[in-house]
């Protein structure tokens, strides 16, 4: 027992360093992400034909890229064209284009989802099409992603440990360092899944209080 | 009680020579006609005559083929992103209601007022209170629309037209999809705005507003307007006998 609190007082001090560099990786990916995926979202909707081709090709191309591969590119890759990125950045960047694909397809699902009379009444009051987009379309569109748009926030959690492999010491990875140096492998992959399980739980419970908060009566099935 | 108002108001709308066709369908085969301020002027005619395109091409929703449009010797076609400032002028109800479903009834009447007229919130909040007010629709202030009957939806999206001050209104069979009963409702206010002096273009079947209220119906069959009187002509003189069947196609009942 008193070995037991001995390792922990140990183990602690790694894991929380590891804990703290997940939630960064996280609270600087998710925000973008979203935001790429609105960008990616509008621009295959109501882009012209080459943006629209573009950001077609573009959620193609990331959705069909294993996310391993692409932080290699990235980070291993990228330096011989002469593109150097710390590992943190990279990992970051990684994270934000594959989220955003992902993101879109479902920002896209809500856009389409709007009838097309609610652009059409916005135009006739003398919104443009950007105005009509902004105030109209969009509250709708994201409202109707959201419950897409969590799962794939609750995606990046778990995918953040994805960053070990380019040499980010995140949680994961901060306890395959400390597991192999003690030889304590099953208690703390059980404690770091139990961290991720944590994790998950608070942010479904924040989602829920979102989607809770912006509901509108009548609308999105609620 | 017939009431028509006075139609010596100066020309606001010039319709000249509109044509659109969809692929092979030549929907609208030119047609013209003016609007003078205040007046109400219905459309009515079989279905699939273009009625409803042709009130889409005066604010541009559906751009034509060819003709023009004026709005107060400015003109509305290839007016290119001055559209915005035309439709502000030029505001449609629609059969749908086509409301904002994710803002309230306030909010409906405001976010043009705010987005396009660029008011404060505060000048946004009294002037959509007014509006909704006018449409008796106080109380459901804080209503979402999938909260509001049929015919109080129609009377929001009335009040959101009204909320622009446009120099006309477009309705496009603005009672197509209620009951007799919400219908009566959405005529009552619709009447009352033709007789405040509104300028009005609507697209109906109800052929008791069409006579009771109309300066002039136009009877539009296959992309043109075919015959165009005051009610009390058409309901009098021989040579709409077009129009008289149409007509009595709604009063056999």
């Amino acid at each position: 027992m008193i070995d037991l609190q001995f390792d922990f007082a140990i183990l602690l001090p790694p894991l929380y360093q590891g804990a703290l560099m997940t939630f960064a990786l996280i609270l600087v990916s998710a925000p973008f992400g979203f935001l790429n995926g609105i960008g990616i979202a509008l621009g295959r909707t109501y882009g012209n034909w080459l943006v629209s081709r573009l950001c077609h090709g573009y959620v193609l191309f990331f959705k069909g890229c294993p996310l391993l591969l692409l932080l290699f590119i990235i980070y291993f890759g990228l330096p011989s064209l002469g593109i150097t990125f710390t590992a943190f950045t990279s990992a970051v960047i990684g994270f934000i284009l594959c989220n955003g694909a992902y993101n879109s397809e479902y920002i896209r699902g809500g856009i389409q989802s709007v009838s097309s009379g609610q652009m059409t009444a916005a135009l006739s009051l003398g919104m443009s099409r950007v105005q009509a987009i902004r105030s109209i379309i969009l509250p709708q569109a994201l409202r109707k992603s959201l419950p897409g748009l969590s799962n794939e926030f609750i995606y990046l959690i778990k995918y953040s440990s994805l960053a070990y492999m380019i040499t980010v010491v995140e949680i994961t990875g901060a306890g395959n360092i400390i597991a192999a140096k003690y030889f304590a492998f099953f208690e703390i992959f059980i404690l770091i899944g139990i961290f991720y399980l944590a994790l998950v739980t608070v942010a479904g419970r924040v989602i829920a209080s979102i989607e809770k908060k912006i509901a509108i009566p009548g609308f999105g099935g609620v | 009680m017939v009431m028509h108002k006075m139609t010596d108001g100066e020309i606001i709308l010039r319709v000249e020579d509109i044509h659109k066709c969809y692929g092979e369908t030549e929907v609208l085969k030119g047609v013209s006609f003016d609007v003078r301020r205040g007046e109400t002027k219905v459309f009515i005619g079989p279905s699939g005559t273009g009625k409803s395109t042709l009130l889409r091409c005066i604010n541009q929703l559906t751009i034509p083929d060819s003709g023009s449009i004026w709005l107060n010797d400015e003109e509305v076609t290839h007016a290119g992103p001055l559209i915005n400032h035309f439709r502000q002028k030029i505001g449609m109800v629609f059969q749908n209601f086509n409301l904002f479903d994710h803002l309230t009834a306030i909010g409906n009447v405001e976010i043009a007022l705010i987005r396009v007229k660029g008011m404060s919130k505060a000048d946004a909040r009294k002037k959509a209170l007014e509006e909704l007010g006018q449409v008796g629709l106080l109380d459901k202030a804080n209503a979402y629309p999938a909260e509001l009957s049929g015919g109080q939806a129609q009377r929001l999206s009335i009040a959101r037209a009204l909320a622009m001050d446009p120099e006309v209104i477009l309705f496009d069979e603005p009672t197509s999809s209620l009951d007799p009963e919400l219908t009566r409702e959405v005529l009552e206010v619709m009447k009352r705005l033709a007789r405040a002096g509104m300028t009005m273009l609507v697209v109906t079947h109800e052929m008791g507003f069409a006579l009771s209220v109309a300066n002039e119906i136009l009877f539009m069959e296959h992309g043109k307007i075919v015959e165009k009187g005051s009610p009390s002509e058409i309901q009098t003189s021989p040579t709409f006998a077009r129009t008289r069947m149409f007509l009595g196609t709604f009063q056999d009942d």
